[in-house]
């Protein structure tokens, strides 16, 4: 029973997911967090910034890492067959008819139409990012890590795993 | 021979591609149509167009793929297991970690300061979304489209699979007309 929620928490968001894994994510705690219940929105934040600093796509390693977390090495192995097997096996069965009617209007719009849900979806996210943070350290802490994220990601291009650090280094020395 | 070209390949892949699946795709193009050439330019634009229609995350499906055409289904195996399988070690295995000090509070701290910064790549992501929704559906269909899915899944509090679903069938089933400009 266990699995099979495991399995469906994973399968839903990616099978209904389109714009590749980030794109997943508000999906994914919709299910973990909100339906499931599995851990908490900081929870999720803390596992999704570790993910953000390491390398390769995000929607397997958070997959992977809550997989385990609810259901052990099972729990991983389903979880990441739940969210890289389905789109894969679809992508193989129907590259054929695909490549036909990829420039078909209908299947150009799924994409699109999908997309503005999405951002609807990541902005809720961001709010509860912001609502957690404002709890656990309060406005000041939260404006100036917020404020400086912003401006080495977006203004200095800094790297996402460069400003995960700095920021666990502030952290550990500040609000300790 | 071409099994471990595929695992060599997707491994330097999977350990240089920072922020998540899209910005792996000039990578798996660099290694794959450059460097190994098992594909054409014009075959992996192709598959990449296709492999963006279809759900799932992007950064599986190519390596899957190619996987496949390179090496039948064991490479499709090894090229996906090689660009997810590191990675989701390091996380379970640092995470691990970091729930067994979670007491110590310098280590707590390191929790908290990094809420902020997450909220931030969040919100680079959805600007980057509604920047690619504008382009495409134009600022009033797509303003339209993202206030309506507020309200639904914030104010209502709807599933958002049912609205997905729903626009996806919308999408499919609707004739290739319609009567809006962008």
């Amino acid at each position: 029973m266990l699995y099979l929620s495991i399995f469906l928490a994973f399968f839903v968001p990616n099978i209904i997911g389109y714009g590749g894994g980030p794109a997943i994510i508000p999906l994914i705690e919709a299910e973990v967090v909100g339906r499931y219940e599995w851990m908490s929105a900081s929870q999720f934040a803390e596992t999704l910034a570790l993910g953000n600093a390491l390398p390769s796509p995000i929607a397997t390693k958070m997959a992977g890492q809550i997989g385990y977390e609810v259901g052990g090495v099972t729990g991983a192995v389903i979880a990441v067959l739940a969210t890289v097997a389905p789109s894969l096996l679809l992508m193989l069965a129907a590259l054929g008819l695909m490549i036909r009617f990829k420039d078909a209007i209908q299947i150009k719009r799924m994409s699109q139409w999908v997309r503005p849900v999405v951002v609807v979806l990541m902005g809720l996210l961001v709010v509860s990012f912001f609502e957690e943070s404002m709890a656990a350290s309060g406005w000041m802490h939260t404006a100036l890590l917020g404020g400086a994220a912003a401006l080495a990601l977006m203004k200095f291009n800094w790297h996402p795993a460069a400003v995960v650090v700095s920021s666990l280094a502030y952290g550990a020395l500040f609000l300790g | 021979m071409r099994q471990s070209q595929l695992s060599v390949s997707f491994l330097k892949i999977g350990l240089l591609g920072f922020g998540g699946g899209p910005s792996m795709v000039p990578l798996i193009h660099d290694e794959v149509v450059r460097r190994r050439a098992w594909l054409e330019d014009q075959e992996f634009g192709d598959i990449l167009a296709i492999a963006n229609t279809l759900p799932g995350p992007i950064a599986t499906k190519l390596p899957g793929y190619i996987g496949y055409r390179v090496a039948g289904i064991p490479g499709c195996i090894i090229a996906v297991m090689a660009i997810i399988f590191p990675m989701i070690i390091a996380m379970v295995g640092l995470l691990g970690l970091y729930s067994r000090y979670q007491g110590v509070s310098w280590i707590s701290g390191m929790g908290q300061a990094v809420l902020p910064v997450v909220m931030v790549m969040m919100l680079q992501l959805t600007w980057d979304f509604w920047k690619k929704s504008r382009d495409t559906l134009g600022v009033p269909i797509g303003g339209v489209m993202v206030l309506s899915a507020a309200v639904l899944i914030y104010g209502l509090g709807l599933h958002p699979a049912l609205i997905i679903v729903f626009l996806l069938a919308s999408a499919l089933l609707l004739p290739a007309k319609l009567p809006k400009r962008g």
